[in-house]
């Protein structure tokens, strides 16, 4: 039905069937949050708001606007985002590619538009990282994906400039299962950057993203997203990289709102020398379960490896740190290291540590650590001492303690996930 | 400026301040003297709110308002400052940054970036304190010294009308002392009042009070102009005890005397040498509690 809607080639029509398929005869897991109240029969699973896509900033529809004036995105930067893309209603709306990307042939395009233009690129690559059978809800997205970013970048081809997509979803009852496939070429470089945030709705809503990232010999892709989903939302996503012979891949991750998150970017390193990253820093607050951790694939020699995890619970909110770590044999002299640390603000918060590590290979060297702090008493008199409001000195020690991650996000989204966390402890959403 | 009535205030039910009155006027510089165990930190951390504390009985007026009932916060924006003894580390905020908000929260204008780095670059010279140490993580890895200079700094920042300093001279070396003495005179003027809290008479070298206080058992149990201080260092605490504590506490300081119950003299001062790890004052906390 979406399939036709769209007019898809006859190949993913039958890629949609088969991996419905498998999503009704997958069991929902039941190894991490409490997916018990989903009703996968209260959700609408495509909605098309608007006939054209507009390719210009006047063209974006103003409440729209008025949401990336409530985030604040300064002006400046809403000039230079010549390359945001802002996905709507499950169809991007606003998109546009700078120039100079044009022409050094990076490909930059929704993936609805990506499966027309490029069909031959998306065929070979589509479902290869992840594929639909992986588990339930890469099954669902598999069947029923509508938007996402498509990426090419050709060999060699370095993009300073991030490419952004901002979006947001806003309809009342909507699943989102925006597919995401990034590939880049021997020797290229792309920084992807995304941020959502969704205001609060009544029912209970699905998200499910399926993202898949290829990073070919001497590549570099880097990913960050920064996710504030409304306090109802499940938020279930797939996220795997391969990086071949002496590339890399970072995940730089930031969950905030949902009900649950269940998000673990993995990359599997099956170069040798290929190095893999997952920065993840989550907040759960009042009723939410933040299930988020990073998973690492040691495949080859020579590989190293490093996941950071930071997490913040509050007030009933439950964080969970789940990862990940293998090495296969013949993985010789790999290296890797994982650090979770948690922070509570307050006595009922709870945080939990699963890491699960598989060595198959003896020459490796593996470390891992984990921390748990609570904000004191004697902390925030100490800045309360000095004007600042509880509040504010709150947001203070969390702004802090979330900062090796946030140094690593372009300014602009630096100052966002401070923002946003700020406005999730305010209880204010949207 | 400041009028504390009565006192009395308790942390885990023991009750420390047991009836304590003070006023400071408007410029002045007041000293509180008192051995470990009288309870002068418990006087520092409640006037500034810390949660802890319980008051059971007095009152606190600053500037004619009465504070008790004030959040630290509040506090603060009316121009009360309190120098720590054991400041927090806060991971992940620097200096610069925690400052620009502390000022724009008690200011009532916020400063631009230009001027509140302006500022901070005065400041700093005042303090001898490496430009670098700006953007260094709040009180994270500091030693003994740079914690008390920090303190004096942010007290430099936000121009306080009342400051109060818990044993901001512990652990110094005599030329931190005098960097942070030099603070202190800085603001000294006639919209400035300022509570010296401390064991030694040492810091009243460099920073001249109007007024000496000495206190025992949650009490002021007297007071005079600063010869008094003078007075102290040579007989040191076992007189105070002698001449104002009760039956009880004299007992008790009978025989073996504590450590710190020694006049500076005797103990010498080799041991500021090594900075910080001043063992006498980390151990008054659980003290004061018993």
């Amino acid at each position: 039905m979406i399939s036709k809607h769209k007019n898809e080639p006859e190949w993913m029509l039958e890629y949609r069937l088969k991996a419905l398929e498998s999503f009704f005869e997958k069991p929902t897991p039941q190894w991490g949050g409490n997916l018990n109240d989903l009703d996968f029969d209260e959700i609408y699973y495509y909605i098309r708001p608007m006939e054209n896509q507009g390719r210009t900033w006047d063209d974006v529809p103003d409440d729209i606007k008025n949401t990336f004036e409530k985030l604040g995105i300064p002006q400046a930067e809403r000039e230079s985002l010549a390359g945001v893309g802002a996905q709507y209603e499950s169809e991007v709306v606003y998109h546009s590619l700078k120039e100079e990307w044009d022409n050094a042939g990076v490909v930059f395009m929704d993936m609805d538009s990506g499966l027309r233009e490029h069909e031959d690129i998306v065929r070979e690559y589509f479902g290869t990282i992840i594929p639909a059978d992986d588990n339930k809800f890469s099954a669902l997205n598999s069947a029923v994906w509508s938007g996402g970013s498509f990426v090419y970048v050709p060999p060699g081809v370095h993009i300073d400039i991030p490419l952004q997509a901002y979006f947001r979803i806003n309809a009342e009852n909507m699943g989102q299962f925006e597919r995401t496939l990034i590939i880049a070429d021997e020797g290229s470089y792309v920084h992807y950057i995304e941020g959502c945030t969704a205001p609060t709705y009544t029912t209970n809503s699905l998200h499910s993203a399926v993202v898949e990232l290829i990073a070919k010999p001497n590549a570099r892709i880097r990913y960050s997203t920064i996710q504030n989903w409304s306090h109802n939302t499940y938020n279930l996503v797939t996220k795997r990289a391969v990086a071949q012979e002496n590339a890399t891949v970072e995940w730089v991750d930031g969950n905030l709102g949902s009900k649950l998150t269940m998000k673990y970017p993995a990359v599997y390193l099956t170069g040798e020398g290929a190095r893999g990253e997952v920065l993840s820093v989550a907040y759960a607050g009042d009723g939410q379960h933040q299930d988020a951790g990073g998973k690492i694939v040691h495949a080859a020699p020579n590989t190293s490896s490093l996941i950071t995890s930071k997490s913040i619970s509050r007030g009933t909110g439950r964080s969970t740190y789940r990862g990940l770590l293998k090495v296969h044999e013949g993985a010789v002299n790999s290296k890797s290291r994982v650090e979770c640390d948690a922070l509570l603000l307050d006595e009922n918060a709870r945080t939990d540590t699963y890491p699960y590590i598989e060595i198959e290979e003896k020459k490796v060297n593996t470390e891992h650590e984990a921390t748990v702090s609570k904000v004191g008493e004697d902390q925030l008199f100490y800045l309360m001492s000095r004007g600042l409001s509880e509040e504010e000195a709150m947001a203070m020690v969390v702004n802090g303690f979330i900062e090796p991650i946030a140094k690593e996000l372009p300014l602009e989204y630096a100052i966002e996930l401070n923002r946003l966390i700020q406005l999730e402890m305010e209880g204010s959403v949207g | 400026m400041l009028k504390i009535d009565n006192l009395h205030a308790e942390i885990d039910g023991n009750e420390i301040l047991k009836g304590l009155g003070l006023e400071v006027g408007k410029g002045e510089i007041h000293a509180i003297m008192g051995p470990n165990g009288s309870g002068k930190s418990t006087l520092s951390n409640v006037l500034m709110g810390h949660p802890r504390y319980e008051v059971t009985g007095g009152t606190v007026t600053f500037m004619d308002q009465e504070v008790l009932e004030l959040e630290p916060d509040e506090r603060a924006r009316m121009g009360m400052f309190l120098a720590f003894q054991y400041p927090s580390e806060v991971p992940g905020v620097s200096v610069a940054n925690f400052l620009r908000t502390a000022v724009n929260s008690v200011r009532e204008e916020e400063l631009s970036i230009m001027e509140m780095y302006k500022l901070l670059q005065e400041k700093m010279r005042i303090m001898q304190m490496d430009p670098k140490f700006a953007e260094r993580y709040l009180n994270e890895g500091f030693s003994g010294g740079e914690k008390k200079r920090n303190e004096i700094l942010q007290m430099l920042m936000l121009e306080p009308k009342l400051a109060i300093m818990d044993e901001t001279d512990s652990g110094l070396d005599i030329d931190a002392l005098q960097v942070v003495a030099k603070g202190v005179n800085e603001l000294r003027g006639p919209e400035f009042s300022a509570v010296i809290i401390t064991h030694y008479q040492r810091i009243l070298r460099y920073i001249e009070p109007d007024h000496v206080h000495v206190m025992l058992d949650g009490r002021i149990v007297t007071s005079g102009a600063k010869e008094l201080a003078d007075e102290l260092e040579d007989k040191g605490y076992d007189w105070v005890r002698q001449e104002f504590g009760s039956a009880a506490q004299r007992k008790a300081t009978e025989g073996a005397g504590m450590p710190e119950d020694r006049t500076i003299q005797e103990l010498g001062l080799d041991e500021y040498k090594f900075g910080f790890h001043d063992p006498r004052s980390t151990s008054s906390r659980p003290r004061e509690k018993a």
